[in-house]
């Protein structure tokens, strides 16, 4: 089309009114490895898939805590999202300092939203590469936001961003109705089984992906792997049964071992800069 | 027209002592509750205690305004600390925290006279003790306030260590239990408040150990 004259800078509109540099932006998004949130009305759960580029290497981080009562996860250009982090805990220090209270989620993504959009109007700058999911709680009740290059945010009940994450929505679409009662417990779980969605076929283990929650009562933190392991244990072995079932016994025999073995052919999907 | 000076002064002195006392693997750090300013008391009820860290306990009197200020500069630089290195900060870290914070402000002080007590990397008390822009010492034993001048040499008595150009040359002081620390504690404000109009009502002590924080209160005359 004419896609390529006029998407040199952020500050060139296309003909049909687009700006072709933010969308290129979204693609980046797109690109990175999935991410995913749930809430229900007391909690928030964020998950996300961590693949590391080879055994050598460390695995990159996607959450982040930004407060007691705020987390992030993030899709895209990870380099920007520590930096939208950094901003993040920055503003929430500062607004404790001067009103001596957390500050509500929902203020929060309007001024990143506000922050990303600078970058879409500015010619020496360039859009931030990065989906952020924003968990969180405040006086309010819990909130799951998704803040994204263009400037624009929107409330979810639950999202997924990043690569294969349209197989998470499918799978979150059908059980969305459950999530605002939902227990922590389930939650969690229906985090797992979205995360295990975007894997397509290659085994859940504890050591590819991240888990965080926040609560009622309960700070934001990410889940330790252990903790991790026994709930994918917990419903793996029972099989392709729906998560709500709460009486499954822990079984620690059988799955123990996490699969480190297949993490070569499944990379595909992920761009080089997402690492 | 004969000159004129200033008679308006940013600062005030709300009175009050802090004490704290470091032993071989707990600190003990203590002050008075009361608020007072000139003659008069604002409330018999008021904490200068504030715990900074998982092992970093600050005791401040003198303005308190000024007092609170520093408490939310310094939390907050915790809070970016821990997002930074993902770990608490250490008492003799907070220590010098503490101390460029205040020089920060040399030239419109903090009127804020400190004792930061706690554990340090090897799990033994430790107690820094501050001047009002940032000069700091670490040492066994500190107490700041209006009734500093009558604790501190009674401290001196009891807990200094004996000179080792001494002869005979004679032990260095017994250890201090926890419990012997908290009664010593508790001696100097009853002694203090007797003497130290601004010093009485209260006395709140916190034990910091390796099992965690312990609150105490003991009541001290209230006139």
């Amino acid at each position: 089309m004419f896609r390529n004259q006029y998407d040199t800078d952020v500050t060139t509109w296309s003909p049909a009114g687009r700006l072709f540099q933010v969308e290129y932006a979204m693609e980046a998004v797109k690109q990175g490895s999935a991410a995913i949130g749930l809430r229900s009305k007391t909690h928030v759960v964020l998950a996300s898939v961590n693949k590391a580029n080879s055994e050598l290497s460390s695995h990159q981080k996607k959450i982040f805590k930004v407060d007691d009562h705020i987390g992030v996860a993030i899709a895209g250009l990870t380099a920007d999202g520590r930096v939208l982090s950094r901003y993040m805990r920055s503003e929430c220090i500062n607004y404790s300092y001067s009103y001596e209270s957390q500050l509500p989620v929902g203020r929060l993504v309007v001024q990143l939203a506000d922050k990303a959009q600078v970058c879409t109007q500015r010619s020496w700058k360039r859009p931030y590469g990065v989906g952020l999911l924003v968990g969180g709680l405040d006086e309010s009740g819990a909130h799951l936001y998704y803040n994204c290059p263009s400037g624009n945010y929107f409330e979810y009940q639950a999202f997924a961003i990043g690569s294969r994450s349209q197989a998470a929505k499918t799978y979150m679409e059908r059980k969305f109705e459950t999530f605002t009662e939902a227990s922590r417990e389930n939650l969690i779980k229906d985090a797992l089984f979205a995360l295990r969605e975007t894997l397509q076929g290659e085994k859940l283990t504890s050591s590819i992906c991240t888990v965080a929650v926040v609560g009622i009562g309960e700070a934001f933190h990410i889940l330790d792997k252990e903790t991790v392991q026994a709930l994918i244990n917990e419903f793996e072995i029972a099989g392709e049964e729906a998560p709500a079932d709460e009486t499954a016994p822990q079984d620690q025999d059988g799955d123990a071992q996490p699969a480190a073995a297949d993490q070569g052919p499944a990379d595909q999907g992920v761009a080089p800069m997402d690492m | 027209m004969p000159i004129q000076q200033a008679n308006w002064s940013p600062y005030d002195n709300n009175g009050g002592t802090c004490v704290a006392i470091a032993g071989s693997d707990y600190c003990v750090i203590a002050a008075d509750t009361r608020m007072s300013t000139g003659y008069s008391i604002l409330t018999r009820d008021y904490s200068k205690i504030i715990q900074l860290a998982e092992k970093s306990v600050m005791a401040s009197s003198g303005f308190q305004a000024d007092v609170r200020a520093l408490q939310k500069v310094l939390e907050a630089r915790h809070l970016t600390y821990q997002h930074q290195h993902n770990k608490q900060m250490s008492c003799p870290a907070m220590a010098q925290l503490l101390s460029n914070t205040l020089y920060y402000k040399r030239f419109f002080p903090y009127y804020s006279f400190n004792v930061l007590g706690g554990l340090d990397n090897e799990g033994k008390g430790c107690v820094f003790t501050y001047d009002a822009v940032g000069s700091y010492e670490r040492v066994g034993y500190s107490s700041q306030g209006s009734g500093s001048t009558l604790i501190m040499p009674f401290l001196d008595n009891q807990l200094k260590s004996p000179s080792p150009l001494l002869l005979p040359a004679k032990d260095a002081v017994t250890p201090l239990s926890e419990s012997e620390a908290v009664d010593l504690v508790k001696t100097c404000f009853a002694s203090a408040t007797e003497r130290d109009i601004y010093t009485g009502d209260k006395l709140e002590i916190l034990v910091l150990n390796a099992t965690g924080v312990h609150r105490e209160y003991m009541e001290l005359r209230k006139d």
